[in-house]
């Protein structure tokens, strides 16, 4: 039964995990560009759930929405400020642009919240269930469902839509677009807005069921990379499957190797694939 | 135009004042900043060679660094190596990492080797952090008194001052030798386009392992330094993340890829670190947690400052002048020239 619960746990975090990486993964395909302040996105969507629960009050629908809309906001705004700028710079601004942008953002939450954890106080969401002698949160459990239908939103939002099929030709051929009539900065802010979005929620989502302090984002930003490696660059319903892999490996180790090895595993995860299959699950490479 | 100078006047008067510093500036403080400007520029010096001349970012520099630390140190503690020899040992160590992570990456493209480094960095930090043979969380010392030189533990600054110095200018004599030498212009050339470099028939992804095992070993040897002066490492102060982002931003401030960017950077910022530190009370005497698997440290608010300080030049630097203050010297000085020499 332990190893059921174990299962279930890492596939609940799992789903979380694939939804911020859908972001990153998406600017990848999109842009051939790597956003090294991801995880600070999902840092800030949990605490911009926490100032509006301090604030406002209020339940997961308005944190979620308020993380969501905020990091949207934050995602263009830094695509227009910073990203458009470099990324068809030299390599060198392109990795430092978001590097330095995920120092400032990690340390400036240092700075404002403090490095204690924090976590949001008790909502709707709080207790557990029981089910066939399975312990399931209902928080995590409401949070990895809206993580795993918003992810599969995205991936139907990007083949099925007017908007994806525009996103999809401005990373196919950026002037064969323009001639089209679509605006490329347009859809690429766009891009950067959905990817900081899809991260604020998980934030938020995540917020719900765990504490927190700055430097998760780090951590989180990492898990990404090994998802979006796992997946495939580029491919929204890899990272799908691989942040629910990703969970499951998470767990497994930390239950059988003990807490601190489950992200030696998942970085050394990397390392191998890397080596043995770089394209990743679904990649096209 | 007549040229009234010699090209190696700059030069010299650098070297004078870098061997004058120490006996201008007597008190520990300032002794202090010298040899931690040293150090700074000796790794970001190393880091150029890959990150600045062939255009391959690195950002988790710190895992040679920090295996540079720890090797004569652990030598020292298991069978009482003098700390001179395990040098040689570390390097070794960091080279080998070096093409474990450079193997793989350099067959794709330049993101996913800043990526692997980044990642690789973090898991040898936190591993690090719980292997019992190198101290876990505490570390490892060195020794307390030296037996000899050989085992380069002094009271005073001084020593480490002018061996700090011996070093970088090796690493810069080397930097420079390589940017003369056709291995320069393949690293050069890879930067500026890989493909077009590939097709004039550089070997693309050798020349890239052999500036990264380069690099790695000058790294690991600036770390050994570190850890001699300072006489103990933990997995912070040697795979921490600060480690790395010194190393990125002190070279390309001052201009990466470029011979002396990583010196200019270096005196710039380290005095401006002492600042912050100073008037901030930023001390690394954080502690760290764990919680869910998760290690936190927690940082004083001097630390905290200097981060924020530190991602706002880097940001600033790659969205407006990604050579660096060189570069914009480059750009800026025959313009002052003519509006000075115009009236």
């Amino acid at each position: 039964m332990i190893f059921v619960q174990v299962i279930v746990g890492g596939l609940l975090l799992g789903a979380i995990y694939a939804l911020f990486s859908s972001g990153l993964t998406l600017i990848w395909g999109m842009m051939n560009f790597i956003n090294f302040a991801h995880g600070e996105f999902v840092m800030l969507g949990m605490y911009v759930a926490f100032l509006v629960v301090t604030w406002f009050g209020g339940g997961p629908i308005l944190f979620g929405i308020a993380s969501a809309l905020a990091l949207f906001v934050l995602g263009v705004v830094i695509y227009f400020v910073l990203i458009r700028h470099v990324v068809r710079g030299p390599m060198l601004s392109q990795i430092l642009s978001t590097f330095g942008l995920a120092l400032l953002l990690r340390y400036s939450a240092f700075f404002v919240f403090s490095p204690n954890f924090v976590s949001l106080p008790q909502t709707s969401l709080a207790g557990t269930r029981n089910v066939a002698g399975i312990y399931l949160p209902v928080a995590q459990l409401v949070a990895s469902a809206v993580a795993i239908t918003l992810t599969i939103a995205l991936h139907f939002l990007l083949t099925r839509s007017t908007v994806g099929s525009r996103l999809l030709a401005v990373a196919e051929d950026r002037s064969a677009a323009m001639l089209m009539g679509i605006r490329p900065d347009r859809m690429q802010a766009l891009a950067w807005g959905l990817s900081a979005a899809a991260a604020g929620i998980a934030g938020a989502l995540m917020a719900t069921a765990y504490p927190w302090s700055p430097s998760v984002g780090e951590t989180f930003g990492l898990i990404a990379f090994v998802t979006v490696a796992l997946g495939g660059f580029g491919s929204v319903l890899g990272s799908l499957y691989a942040g629910l892999i990703i969970g499951l490996i998470q767990a497994a180790s930390a239950f059988w190797l003990g807490a601190i090895y489950k992200d030696i595993v998942v970085y050394g995860l990397f390392v191998a694939l890397l080596w043995l299959r770089p394209q990743g699950l679904m990649g096209k490479a | 135009m007549k040229r009234f100078y010699s090209p190696w006047i700059g030069p010299c008067l650098l070297a004078a004042g870098l061997l004058l510093y120490p006996i201008i500036f007597s008190s520990p403080f300032y002794r202090d900043i010298g040899v931690t400007f040293l150090l700074a520029a000796i790794s970001a010096s190393a880091w150029n060679i890959v990150g600045g001349y062939a255009g391959q970012v690195s950002v988790g520099h710190s895992m040679f660094f920090g295996l540079g630390a720890y090797t004569p140190l652990l030598l020292y503690t298991l069978w009482g190596w003098p700390l001179i020899a395990g040098i040689p040992v570390g390097m070794l160590l960091s080279v080998a990492l070096s093409v474990v992570i450079g193997l793989p990456t350099f067959r794709l493209s330049g993101h996913y080797f800043s990526m692997a480094t980044i990642a690789v960095a973090e898991l040898i930090r936190i591993y690090f952090g719980t292997w019992t043979l190198v101290g876990a969380a505490i570390g490892l010392q060195g020794p307390a008194t030296g037996r000899g030189w050989w085992d380069l533990t002094f009271r005073s600054e001084l020593p480490y001052y002018y061996m700090f110095l011996g070093v970088l200018t090796f690493v810069l004599y080397v930097t420079f030798a390589v940017e003369r030498r056709r291995f320069g212009f393949y690293l050069r050339s890879i930067k500026a386009s890989e493909r077009a470099a590939r097709s004039l028939g550089v070997p693309v992804r050798q020349t890239k392992l052999q500036a990264l095992a380069l690099s790695a070993a000058f790294t690991s040897a600036a770390g050994s330094l570190y850890a001699a002066k300072t006489g103990f490492i933990d997995p912070d102060s040697g795979f921490g993340i600060l480690v790395s982002v010194q190393m990125v931003i002190v070279a390309a401030l001052g201009g990466a890829g470029t011979l002396f960017g990583p010196l200019l950077g270096a005196a710039i910022l380290i005095p401006l670190q002492a600042a912050t530190n100073t008037w901030f009370g930023g001390s690394d005497s954080g502690f760290t947690l764990n919680i869910f698997g998760v290690i936190v440290s927690f940082h004083g608010s001097g630390a905290a400052l200097t981060f924020i300080l530190y991602g706002g030049i880097i940001v600033l630097i790659a969205r407006f002048e990604p050579g660096g203050l060189c570069e914009l010297w480059r750009r800026l000085a025959p313009r002052l020239w003519k509006s000075a020499h115009a009236a």
